[in-house]
C-alpha cells in the first residue's frame, strides 16, 4: 500500500473560516520556482502563517499549539479555487493535511488533492458552519462508507467517486492505470480522425 | 444587475422539451461533440472517461516532477508531435544582457528554464525558447500558431487554458499529475462535467471591452459559479468579438470556477485561423473549415444551466475585492460589507464599502497576461497613451504576450508611444501576473493590472490589486488614480469603437462570403 493510501483518519480538525481561499494564499506563487515535490509544507498558506521577518503569527489557527498534529482542515466554501498548481495539495500534505472539509471544493484543486492522498470532503454548509464553530474537534473518517463521524456520534455521508474511492484505500496508481489502457488508446488512434 | 437573469430552466433530467422522432439522433451542445469525439473509453459507475487530448502545451513551472515521474517508471513521452513547450512564467522580461544570456530572479528559476530545456531534448519535443520567433505565454502562442484548432483537446498545467476555447477547442487546466498522465499515455482520466450557457445579447457601450464583459459575468453568476461546469458563451454580443476579445472572455471562465469555457467556431474564427503558420492548407483547409462549421450546439440542445445577461448594462468594470468576483462598475460605489469575508477583502484593499474605487491612488500599472497581452490589447493601451504622460507617481509596465505581439507591435510603433509616455516596454512572459519572474508589485502598492487575479498576495506579499480592462489600466496610468476611461479619453474610446466597427463589419463579411 502506498504512502498516499487512506482508509480511515481519526484526527482533531484545524479551522479557516474564510471562504474562497485560493491556491495563491494555500501556496504563494513564488515557492513554485523549485523542480521537486517535496519540501513545500513550510510554505502552505506562507503569507498568512510567517510574519515578513519569518516568524510564526500566533493567531494564525495553524500555528497554535493545540492545532499541531491536526490531519484535517476544515474550510470555508470554494476552497482551492484559482490555479492548477499541484504544489498546493502537495504542500498541504507535506504540512501533515490528510483531508479537507468545505461546503465546496473547487474543481482542479479536488482533482489535485486526490492524486495525493488528501481526501477532499464536501458537506452540506450548516454542517461546515458547525465544524468551524468549533475547531479542534475529533473527526472519525471512514474512506470505505464515505462518512464523517463528530464525537457526538453524529455521522454525515460525503459524495466520493467510486474511482476515487478505490484509489484512496488501495493507493491506486492512476498512471498505472490509464497505462493498462494502451490498447484502447492505440486502436483510438488508429481509428479516430486519422490520429 | 437587476438585468442579469440565472435560471435552472433546463434541467438535466427534464424531459426534452421537443419530443424528437424516434430515430433523429437528439441535439448535441457543442461541448457533447467535443466530449464524444475525444472518448477512448466511455465512463462507468466505477470508472471515469479515458479522454484523449489532442494538444498538450507545457511550460517551466508544473512539468518537471512530471517529466521526473515518467523517469522514476522509465517510460518516454508518447506522443511528442502533439507536446509543445514555452518558456512563460518564471522568466524574466528584460532583454537579454551584453553576453547573450538572461538575468533570473532566481538561481531556481532558472534551473526549472533549464530542465525543461533538457527535458524537451530528451524526449524530442519542440520548446520554444529564447530566440524563437514563437516564444511567449503558452496561451497567447497556441493561437497565433494555429496550434489552437476547432475541435481539438487542449491541456495544460495552467488553470487559463479555458483560454483555447474561444476557438471552439475543449480546453482546460491540468495538475502536474495530469501533465504526466497525458506525457506518458497522450489521455486523461475524466468524468464529465455539467454545462452552463452563458447568453449575452446587445451591443456593449463605447469603452466596454471584453474585459469588462467577462469581470461582470464572473459578478453575476459568482467566483464558484461555473464549478462543476464547462461555459458556452454564446448570444448575438459574443458573436461580434474579435478572436482576442473571445480569448480574453474564455480566458476567465476559471475566475468563475468552470474549469473550460466554449465559442462555437464561426467565420471569424477561420479568418484568424487562414494565417496562422501551423494551420491546414490547401485541400486540408476547406476540410477542415467544411468539418469546423459543424462545431455548434444544436437547435433544441440542452444545458444543465443558462444565465442571461443584457450586454447594454455593463459599464467598464473593476474589481474592488480579493476575488474576481467581487466586482463593481467603475462609476458605482463598492458595495457596503455584508460578512467577514467582504470585510476582510475591504480591510486588504483598504477600501470602504459605499465610497467609489474611483479616485483611489494608483502605484502601478500592469499590462500584460494570458488575459489581456495580445495586440488589440496594446493597441488600446496606446491610444490612450498616444500624447499623454504616465502620472509621476505610477510605474507602468506592459508586457507583450508573445513575441509575435512584441514584434507588430513593435512594428507599429506602440513601443515607442509606450516608452515616450514613460512606462517601461518589455519582453514577453507572464511577468507581474502571478509575480515570480521578479516583477513584482510592492507591500501595501496599489496595481491597476489588467492580469486575471487579484487574490490576496499574487502580484507580491500585502500587494493589492484592482483587476481593469486595457483601456481602463491606461487611464490610471495617465490620471495616477482609478478613474473611468469615458472621462479620460475620449479619443481612445472613440477608436476603441471604430475598432469594434471595423471588426464587426470584417466578421459580417466573412460570414456573408
Amino acid at each position: 500500500m502506498s504512502a498516499d493510501a487512506l482508509v480511515r483518519l481519526q484526527s482533531r480538525t484545524v479551522c479557516l473560516p474564510e471562504r474562497n481561499i485560493d491556491t495563491d494564499r494555500i501556496i504563494p506563487a513564488r515557492f513554485l520556482t523549485t523542480t521537486t515535490r517535496e519540501g513545500l509544507g513550510r510554505h502552505a498558506f506562507n503569507d498568512w502563517r510567517w510574519r515578513e521577518d519569518g516568524s510564526p503569527d500566533p493567531d494564525f489557527p495553524l500555528n497554535r499549539p493545540e492545532a499541531q498534529g491536526a490531519q484535517i482542515l476544515v474550510a470555508g466554501r470554494n476552497f482551492g479555487c484559482g490555479s492548477s498548481r499541484e504544489h498546493a495539495p502537495w504542500a498541504l500534505r507535506d504540512a501533515g493535511l490528510r483531508a479537507v472539509v468545505s461546503a465546496e471544493i473547487a474543481d482542479i484543486f479536488r482533482s489535485n488533492a486526490l492524486k495525493n492522498g488528501l481526501l477532499p470532503i464536501v458537506l452540506d454548509e450548516a454542517v461546515v458552519d458547525a465544524l468551524l464553530a468549533q475547531p479542534g474537534l475529533e473527526l472519525d473518517i471512514d474512506v470505505a462508507a464515505a462518512t464523517v463521524t463528530l464525537p457526538d456520534g453524529r455521522a454525515f455521508g460525503f459524495p466520493i467517486d467510486g474511482f476515487a474511492r478505490t484509489c484512496l484505500l488501495e493507493g491506486v496508481d492512476q498512471l498505472g492505470y490509464l497505462l493498462r489502457q494502451l490498447p484502447h488508446i492505440q486502436r483510438f488512434e488508429g481509428a479516430s480522425h486519422a490520429r | 444587475m437587476s438585468s442579469d437573469q440565472a435560471t435552472n430552466d433546463q434541467a438535466p433530467n427534464d424531459p426534452a422539451p421537443n419530443a424528437q422522432a424516434p430515430n433523429a439522433p437528439a441535439p448535441k451542445t457543442l461541448f457533447d461533440k467535443l466530449w464524444d469525439a475525444h472518448v477512448v473509453v466511455p465512463e462507468t459507475a466505477d470508472a471515469p472517461a479515458v479522454l484523449y487530448i489532442d494538444l498538450h502545451l507545457i511550460h517551466e513551472v508544473t512539468s518537471p516532477q512530471a517529466f521526473a515521474e515518467l523517469e522514476a517508471r522509465g517510460l518516454t513521452v508518447r506522443r511528442p508531435d502533439r507536446t509543445k513547450g514555452t518558456l512563460d512564467h518564471s522568466t524574466p522580461t528584460t532583454p537579454a544582457q551584453a553576453d547573450g544570456r538572461h538575468a533570473y530572479y532566481t538561481a531556481d528559476a532558472e534551473k526549472q528554464v533549464e530542465t525543461l530545456r533538457a527535458n524537451c531534448a530528451k524526449h524530442g519535443v519542440e520548446l520554444f525558447d529564447f530566440g524563437s520567433d514563437h516564444r511567449g505565454i503558452v496561451h497567447v502562442i497556441g493561437p497565433e500558431l494555429g496550434l489552437t484548432q476547432p475541435g481539438a483537446t487542449i491541456v495544460c498545467g495552467d488553470s487559463h487554458t479555458a483560454t483555447h476555447g474561444a476557438f471552439g477547442a475543449l480546453a482546460f487546466g491540468i495538475g502536474t499529475s495530469e501533465v504526466g498522465h497525458v506525457l506518458a499515455t497522450q489521455c486523461l482520466l475524466q468524468r464529465k462535467p455539467k454545462t452552463l450557457a452563458i447568453e449575452v445579447e446587445g451591443a456593449l457601450a463605447p469603452g466596454v471591452t471584453a474585459k469588462d464583459l467577462i469581470l461582470h459575468v464572473i459578478g453575476a453568476i459568482g467566483v464558484a459559479g461555473g464549478t462543476g461546469h464547462v461555459i458556452e458563451y454564446r448570444g448575438s454580443t459574443i458573436r461580434a468579438l474579435s478572436m482576442e476579445e473571445r480569448m480574453t472572455v474564455c480566458n476567465m471562465s476559471i475566475e468563475a470556477g468552470a474549469r473550460a469555457g466554449l465559442i462555437a467556431p464561426d467565420a471569424t474564427t477561420f479568418a484568424w485561423l487562414a494565417t496562422t503558420p501551423r494551420a491546414p492548407r490547401g485541400a486540408d483547409w476547406k476540410a477542415a473549415v467544411a468539418r469546423w462549421s459543424q462545431l455548434r450546439s444544436d437547435a433544441g440542445a440542452r444545458f444543465d444551466r443558462t444565465v442571461r445577461i443584457d450586454a447594454a448594462a455593463i459599464a467598464p468594470t473593476v474589481t474592488w475585492g480579493t476575488h474576481p468576483g467581487q466586482v463593481v462598475a467603475i462609476d458605482a460605489d463598492v458595495p457596503v460589507a455584508n460578512d467577514a469575508d467582504a470585510q476582510r477583502a475591504l480591510d486588504y484593499m483598504r477600501f470602504a464599502g459605499g465610497a467609489p474605487v474611483a479616485g483611489q491612488p494608483v502605484d502601478v500599472v500592469f499590462v500584460g497576461s494570458c488575459t489581456n497581452g495580445r495586440l488589440g490589447d496594446l493597441r488600446q493601451v496606446a491610444s490612450v497613451l498616444r500624447g499623454r504622460r504616465v502620472h509621476p507617481r505610477v510605474r507602468m509596465l506592459v508586457v507583450p504576450g508573445s513575441v509575435q505581439v512584441q514584434r507588430e507591435a513593435e512594428a507599429e510603433g506602440i513601443d515607442r508611444v509606450v516608452r515616450a509616455a514613460g512606462a517601461e516596454w518589455r519582453e514577453p512572459g507572464c511577468s507581474m501576473c502571478i509575480a515570480m519572474n521578479g516583477d513584482l508589485v510592492g507591500p501595501g502598492q496599489l496595481a491597476v493590472s489588467t492580469s486575471n487575479r487579484n487574490f490576496e498576495g499574487r502580484q507580491g506579499r500585502d500587494a493589492r490589486t484592482v483587476l481593469a480592462s486595457p483601456l481602463t489600466a491606461a487611464a490610471c496610468a495617465v490620471a495616477g488614480h482609478v478613474v473611468d476611461p469615458r472621462t479620460l479619453s475620449r479619443d481612445a474610446v472613440q477608436e476603441h469603437v471604430a475598432q469594434q466597427h471595423v471588426a464587426r463589419e470584417h466578421a459580417a463579411q466573412e460570414h456573408a462570403a
